[in-house]
């Protein structure tokens, strides 16, 4: 009765091709980005930006990269680590050897970066399919860390082989380093989350995206019909590695501030942001939101119970939280292996009638 | 012949030996893959399930000790007994069998039909479970796992060799046995599809699932089969990992070892697990020995992954997979 779409008359095509078609679809989304924005600075305090509002916006761009690769234009990547390790150690490069260039810039071109590794690493995928893709993407999650790990000149030439992010700041407030504020770093990485969503959001519904979804439904059939898979799947992997390595900056800049390769960004990596994808939703801008706040809020939760409720050893509920992860994974794919948004789209579906049956 | 050469020989002969230890692991994956079509990722953690499994039983360890003392403020430690090493592996094996009755029971049944990635993704949820639940079951600590198998450097070899080149070749006797036992389960294992009943139920099943059902065949049954096959070859590779390198987390992450392994021979192919286990093995040792000095070493992370990849750019279903056809 209130969620619906009837009496919401467009009178231009402007209207009829927004966004968010439906009242309240758009009252939510304007809600969500003003509490975001304007209610959530005000409260943030040091534990919670670093438990759980930071992570989950960083990793919910990395979600949104992994998406648009897996989801949209179906090619399984196991590679995520990798290209996140790519981003942090082009954005460390960037910092120490630009300090003048605004940080934001750094960022951005960490992405494209990234964007340029992943193309390369994605060419195979037009001989390669399938699960021998996702092994093949392997074959840049370990020799990316191998290569960082290797090559003092990427990581400076110090001792300890850590990279560590040099202060800096914008519009005089701290972004990197030790000086920096909750509200300043989760600002930052909610403004870079805003920009990439939209960009993903309006990119799966042009041209680009339906051709990435026709490639993923049938390559085959979408050649045929005139949908180049070379540039469609370029395109993809290219999108996808650009977000990707922003939120791998990020990670290690803003959140982490010193980072080891293969700690940081090891095949768990890769993995924790696949189940994010797929415990959220292929094929789902908003799935890549919940996903991500699952699996951030999900060892949290589970540590404060364990450990602080319950008082048991922090080896033995680190155990446990191995075994409840695995076991909600498993049980989310058989309950629902559409994932979180296909469930947010029976709730709307059944709102739609609430509170009449008919 | 040249000190290098030799050098270069005995490299590729323990590249050999190694590249068996990831056929045995690549083994489990294959036969699984083919007969329901899951990418099991789970095999390097049943592996290393089944080791510690087998080390619990033959210390007698009490299950869940941890976790026990952990809710009840005890003390439990071990049965006062310890349990011989053949008795111990046999108990394994069933452990392995209810296992598979588990899993079919809990997650496959459940999950028929579904894209192969939901299959895949379910497999590494399963693998952090069962990670976890060794763990809490019998401690994380590194074990040693004795079950009577010869160690150390093989005397016959290093004297003939040395009489023969002036150059005595280093060979772990465990890399001996392995390659025997892997001799041994290969020649089982094919025995067993091409001559028994269930064997034969297994390979309709491989290939075609519903012909398959439509002339009576129990695809659940072959399911549990298949699983505790595969359960069985992971207490294989586990007891011989287990034997080489201690028993410890990281022995879950030679599947990540085999998966080149499967893609260089192909996910569908015994024989191909082995030829790629070999090349894989024998292609490692011998780039980190001639290339790796160059480059900064322990390239033996990614030289595997990056020879499939090249490699199967130009045969895409790996060597002896079969030829994947596409239809509109």
């Amino acid at each position: 009765m209130f969620y619906r779409e009837a009496g919401d008359f467009k009178t231009s095509y402007r209207a009829d091709s927004q966004t968010f078609p439906i009242r309240l679809d758009r009252m939510g989304y304007f809600a969500a980005l003003i509490v975001a924005y304007a209610v959530v600075p005000f409260f943030i305090d040091d534990y919670w930006a670093n438990a759980v509002f930071v992570p989950f916006l960083i990793y919910a761009i990395a979600a949104i990269g992994l998406n648009i690769l897996v989801g949209y234009a179906g090619q399984v990547s196991l590679g995520t680590g990798g290209f996140m390790a790519v981003g942090a150690y082009a954005v460390y490069k960037l910092m120490t050897t630009f300090p003048e260039v605004p940080f934001f810039f750094h960022v951005i071109l960490a992405g494209g970066v990234t964007a340029f590794v992943g193309v390369l690493f994605g060419l195979p995928s037009l001989r390669i399919k399938g699960f021998y893709l996702a092994v093949a993407t392997l074959a840049a999650q370990f020799f990316l860390v191998w290569l960082f790990n290797k090559v003092p000149w990427f990581y400076n030439y110090s001792a300890s082989g850590q990279i560590t992010a040099p202060d800096r700041t914008m519009f005089g407030i701290y972004i990197t380093g030790a000086q920096t504020s909750a509200v300043a770093k989760y600002l930052f990485c909610l403004v870079i989350l805003t920009l990439v969503a939209l960009m993903a959001r309006n990119l799966t519904r042009g041209t680009v995206g339906r051709k990435w979804m026709a490639i993923r439904d049938m390559d085959i059939a979408a050649e045929i019909i005139g949908v180049n898979p070379l540039s469609a799947k370029v395109t993809a992997f290219a999108v996808s590695s650009f977000f990707i390595g922003i939120a791998g900056a990020l990670l290690f800049s803003v959140y982490l501030g010193a980072a080891e390769v293969g700690e940081s960004f090891g095949i768990n990596k890769s993995f924790l942001v696949l189940f994010m994808v797929i415990i959220g939703g292929l094929g789902s801008i908003f799935g890549s939101f919940a996903g991500a706040a699952f699996l951030v809020l999900l060892p949290v939760f589970l540590k404060n119970v364990l450990v602080g409720a319950l008082g048991w050893p922090t080896d033995v509920a680190a155990h446990l939280e191995l075994m409840i992860v695995g076991a909600l994974i498993v049980i989310f794919l058989i309950v629902e292996p559409h994932g979180l948004a296909q469930l947010w789209r029976i709730a709307k579906e059944k709102l739609r009638l609430w509170p009449f049956p008919h | 012949m040249t000190d290098q050469l030799l050098y270069a020989t005995e490299t590729a002969l323990n590249g050999l030996m190694t590249g068996v230890m990831y056929s045995l692991v690549a083994l489990g994956f294959v036969l699984i893959y083919k007969s329901s079509g899951v990418f099991n990722y789970a095999q390097g953690v049943l592996a290393l399930f089944a080791a510690l499994t087998l080390v619990g039983i033959q210390k007698g360890q009490v299950p869940f000790a941890h976790l026990i003392n952990a809710m009840t403020g005890g003390h439990l430690e071990s049965f006062p007994w310890q349990v011989p090493a053949l008795l111990a592996i046999l108990l394994t094996a069933g452990v392995m069998v209810i296992m598979a009755i588990i899993i079919e029971k809990l997650v496959l049944k459940h999950l028929v039909n579904q894209a192969p990635i939901i299959l895949f993704m379910a497999t590494i949820g399963l693998a952090y479970f069962l990670e976890g639940f060794g763990d809490v079951m019998w401690g994380a600590d590194i074990k040693t796992l004795d079950v009577g198998l010869p160690q150390g450097i093989n005397e016959t070899i290093e004297t003939v060799t040395g009489d023969l080149f002036g150059y005595g070749f280093f060979i772990d006797n465990l890399d001996l046995v392995a390659t025997l036992v892997a001799v041994l389960l290969v020649t089982a294992l094919t025995i067993f599809s091409q001559y028994s009943k269930q064997g034969r139920a297994l390979r309709a099943v491989a290939d075609d699932h519903q012909a398959a059902l439509s002339v009576g065949i129990s695809l659940r049954f072959i399911w549990i089969l298949v699983w505790s096959i595969a359960g069985f070859v992971a207490l294989v590779a586990g007891i011989m990992w287990g034997s080489k390198s201690g028993v410890q987390f990281s022995l879950s992450l030679i599947a990540l070892k085999a998966l080149p392994v499967l893609m260089l021979g192909g996910f569908t192919s015994i024989p191909g697990a082995i030829v790629g286990g070999l090349i894989i093995g024998m292609g490692e040792k011998l780039f980190e020995f001639w290339i790796g000095p160059l480059i900064g070493g322990a390239t033996e992370n990614w030289f595997a992954y990056v020879l499939a990849l090249i490699f199967l750019v130009f045969r895409p279903q790996g060597l002896f997979g079969e030829k994947i056809i596409e239809r509109v």
